[in-house]
């Protein structure tokens, strides 16, 4: 679950103002954009096509006047071409695929706990994160970006994954990082900085 | 590595607007005042922290929204909460707070569809089927309910293997025998629930020592560590001291 909550609590903490928004007409104005995923990657995605001006105003802000966004779990496969969950096409702005965790003994899906996640392409988002920093996981399905420099951390679960992404002013990660103490307050910092 | 850190979870016991610790479900003593105490294992930068209203259910309550929501405000780690959870729109209005899992225990032995349906639509990964046991006087333990108050001559195995059929992610299994004793966990009784099922078995009561964390995860199968009485209290029969032991010790006896 990407808890909007949750992530408006740690962005109070920072010190930076957030809040949750579904109105494009208030998106427009928006100086930063974060995409929080709850449930299915079909659903989200429905619901932005659907949503009268909410895909317009999304990509307008992203793709031309590229305010930096960050997309949380869900939110960071959403920026995916297409997702094993689902069907419809996702936003496609960081070109990559989403998949499901195969089945494996030892294995359990979900990949659900605390992991170590290492920078691999250095990143303003990723700026003072050091390789044995550790976040809060909680995903079925896991993504890998066509371009090895848009990838910005890898984990380790099974197999090697792309933890965060990024590509100029889009950003994901695919673990919580509201819920990952220091670590995850970094990354936000990081990303409430740019 | 496919396997995660074994996470070791405090459970903290609320009793109305208070932290309190029991002994064998009865005897409170007074701990401190949750916000406080979170704001402590913020900083110790504990795995998860796990909330059970231990009166909720017993007097026919509701979740305590408001206060959850001023330890979700002060938490940035995973959080769990338990008590009085009796529908979808209690789950909801939790989840609602930042909270990532509930706990079901009173509500799960009453109406096993609950889970189900928490599950189906937040994830099996929110959903925490608690399950509390407590030994007969003739020997052989069953499921307890309300509090411990209950018995509902369950088998522990079957209803763990039932509540995983319903849909739960994870069970939190507690020894009422063992709960604040500081005596080591169940372990035969946490063997033979992890055994039995394929979801993580987070065992609960009787840690006294790191040792027993050691125990219970190479000798019982847990996949998670309950702690309560070590976390709050300096020692046995000794004053308040909210604390975690060192992340270096825990490595060793997991090792």
């Amino acid at each position: 679950m990407g808890n909007p909550g949750s992530l408006r609590n740690m962005f109070k903490r920072i010190g930076a103002k957030a809040t949750i928004e579904a109105d494009p007409e208030v998106i427009r104005y928006a100086r930063k954009i974060v995409l929080p995923g709850v449930g299915a990657f079909d659903a989200a995605m429905e619901r932005i096509n659907h949503a009268p001006g909410l895909l317009e105003v999304l990509r307008g802000k992203a793709l031309t006047e590229r305010v930096p966004v960050l997309g949380v779990c869900l939110g960071m496969q959403l920026l995916t071409r297409s997702s094993e969950e689902g069907r419809l096409a996702g936003l496609g702005w960081i070109p990559g695929t989403t998949r499901r965790f195969p089945r494996q003994d030892g294995l359990k899906v979900p990949h659900m706990g605390w992991n170590i996640a290492s920078p691999t392409t250095p990143s303003p988002l990723t700026t003072g994160i050091d390789s044995q920093s550790r976040y809060y996981f909680v995903h079925a399905y896991w993504v890998q970006v066509d371009e090895p420099s848009h990838s910005l951390m890898r984990t380790h679960y099974g197999l090697d994954f792309d933890a965060a992404i990024g590509r100029d002013n889009i950003f994901g990660v695919q673990f919580h990082p509201e819920k990952s103490h220091r670590f995850g307050m970094q990354i936000l910092g990081n990303f409430a900085a740019l | 590595m496919n396997a995660l850190r074994t996470r070791i979870i405090p459970v903290l016991l609320l009793l109305r607007e208070s932290l309190v610790k029991t002994v064998r479900f009865g005897r409170f003593s007074y701990v401190g005042d949750p916000c406080n105490t979170v704001r402590i294992f913020n900083e110790l930068e504990v795995d998860e922290l796990l909330f059970l209203d231990i009166l909720a259910s017993r007097e026919g309550r509701g979740p305590n929204l408001k206060m959850l929501a001023d330890i979700a405000d002060e938490c940035f780690m995973p959080l769990g909460y338990g008590g009085g959870i009796r529908s979808l729109d209690d789950a909801r209005s939790v989840f609602d707070i930042g909270f990532e899992k509930v706990a079901i225990n009173t509500a799960a032995a009453d109406n096993p569809d609950l889970l189900t349906r928490i599950a189906e639509q937040y994830g099996s990964q929110a959903v925490v089927a608690s399950i509390d046991v407590r030994s007969g006087f003739w020997g052989g333990a069953t499921v307890h309910t309300r509090s411990g108050r209950h018995n509902t001559r369950r088998d522990p195995v079957q209803w763990a293997m039932e509540v995983e059929r319903r849909g739960a992610g994870e069970i939190l299994l507690t020894s009422i025998d063992r709960e604040g004793s500081w005596q080591g966990f169940d372990l035969e009784l946490v063997r033979r629930v992890a055994d039995s099922v394929s979801i993580p078995v987070i065992a609960h009561g009787g840690a006294g020592t790191v040792q027993d964390i050691g125990k219970v995860v190479k000798q019982a199968h847990a996949s998670a560590v309950a702690l309560g009485s070590m976390v709050v209290f300096q020692r046995q029969g000794m004053g308040v001291l909210v604390n975690f032991p060192e992340p270096q010790l825990i490595e060793d006896v997991l090792r």
